[in-house]
């Protein structure tokens, strides 16, 4: 691993890190106003997330 | 050395063991004249073989089950892993001579000479290798376990609507798999037809992921091939069972002006191949991530040679070990999730555009 690999890696992690932290707290707000459809924002909030995530590791591979 | 390495094994072996502060004690005591960067190489080299698939099933240092090797090599040879000797070895079968380099088989000759080119790749003849392999047999015993499981289940439906033994602890989630996936991803019309397909890779992810937690160091999620192979299927079930909207969806969108479509038409369908791509690649990488961060933390005990490196090593890994059995469970429905997602964009009926 090389330094610019390192600091590559990094990036994508704080990257991945703000956009899933922006799901997780939007779907928090969601739930706060609309307790009822929790299981459904859950959802979409996890697809979502799962969607960063696969982006975020492709990312982590050619880093 | 080996003292070291038994001890390593073990500390994996038992995984949180609670005895560990023993051993760190020992291992110090071992390892005390070696340099440090010997024990971050041997850790390095023991989570690089952890994530290799091997032709024997190493249990512990010196307990090892041999497993069935089968090339195919001017028709098929199949002897037992025992004779690499852990790749020490040069196997001999029907004359010819064979020799396991990185976990490979190589066809060499007497000597077990393997040649390399200038990049140091071996460039000795590859058979085809059939060979059930750790993580093939694992998939197997996970296919008959699976198998085993869900035919007593159906079984005891004959006779009583509610199930019995180990089916009470598996309607709920079948019934959730059925009812909050399939259904609203899928739609009421078509579902029926893929939730064989969702939970089979379901159940099949999620138990497999959980035997990779056990001590016995499996890790079959962790080899891109699987997760490849389990992605594929997705692909191939969204391609032949899509329909007309589906395909006109991808090589002529509806609703957007005519040089756009032009435009769209390459993207959407780079899009199809990206979709089960990302499947993979989420799933190997998951686990793998997990598996590499439990021993590297779990390695730290051999690192830290204070009072603070045990507990330290011994806290964290319990709880990675408990976001661990979290993930494996999410990665499970994530896979199923979006699989019921794909299916349900294949088979998507009106569109109001």
């Amino acid at each position: 691993m090389t330094i610019p690999n390192i600091v590559g890696a990094g990036l994508i992690v704080i990257g991945a890190g703000l956009g899933i932290g922006k799901i997780g707290g939007s779907a928090m707000d969601a739930i706060a106003r609309q307790p009822e459809a929790s299981g459904k924002i859950q959802t979409a909030m996890l697809i979502a997330a799962a969607l960063i995530e696969g982006i975020g590791f492709a990312a982590l591979f050619a880093a | 050395m080996r003292v070291k390495s038994t001890l390593l094994t073990f500390v994996f072996t038992v995984l949180l063991s609670t005895a560990s502060w023993a051993e760190h004690h020992d291992a110090n005591h071992d390892t005390h004249a070696d340099p440090e960067k010997d024990i971050k190489a041997e850790i390095k080299e023991f989570i690089a073989h952890h994530l290799q698939d091997t032709h024997d099933f190493h249990l512990t240092k010196g307990v090892s089950f041999p497993l069935p090797v089968i090339l195919w090599d001017n028709g098929f040879q199949v002897f037992s892993s025992s004779k690499f000797h852990h790749g020490e070895t040069v196997a001999e079968h029907n004359g010819n001579f064979y020799k396991l380099y990185h976990g490979k088989v190589y066809k060499t000759d007497a000597e077990g000479t393997i040649t390399y080119d200038d990049y140091h790749h071996a460039v000795n003849e590859k058979p085809l290798d059939f060979s059930i392999t750790k993580n093939v047999s694992f998939i197997l015993i996970v296919s008959v376990l699976m198998m085993w499981m869900f035919s007593r289940m159906a079984k005891s439906y004959k006779t009583n609507p509610i199930p019995t033994g180990i089916g009470r602890f598996l309607e709920p989630i079948i019934v959730y798999v059925r009812d909050d996936i399939a259904r609203p991803n899928i739609g009421e019309k078509h579902y029926k037809r893929y939730m064989s397909f969702l939970l089979t890779v379901f159940f099949f992810v999620w138990i497999i992921n959980l035997l990779g937690l056990t001590p016995l160091g499996v890790n079959v999620t962790n080899n891109i091939a699987v997760t490849f192979s389990l992605a594929i299927m997705t692909y191939l079930i969204t391609t032949f069972t899509g329909n007309k909207h589906y395909w006109k969806h991808i090589f002529w969108m509806p609703g957007v002006p005519t040089p756009m479509k032009v435009i769209l038409a390459p993207i959407e369908l780079l899009g199809t191949i990206i979709k089960p791509f990302s499947l993979m690649i989420r799933l190997y990488a998951n686990i793998t991530a997990g598996h590499v961060v439990l021993m590297s933390i779990i390695g730290l005990m051999f690192i830290f040679k204070s009072w603070i490196g045990s507990p330290l090593s011994f806290g964290l890994a319990f709880a990675l070990a408990l976001l661990e059995l979290l993930v494996a469970a999410l990665q499970a429905y994530i896979f199923t999730m979006l699989s019921a997602l794909y299916f349900g964009s294949a088979v998507e009926e009106h569109h109001d555009h």
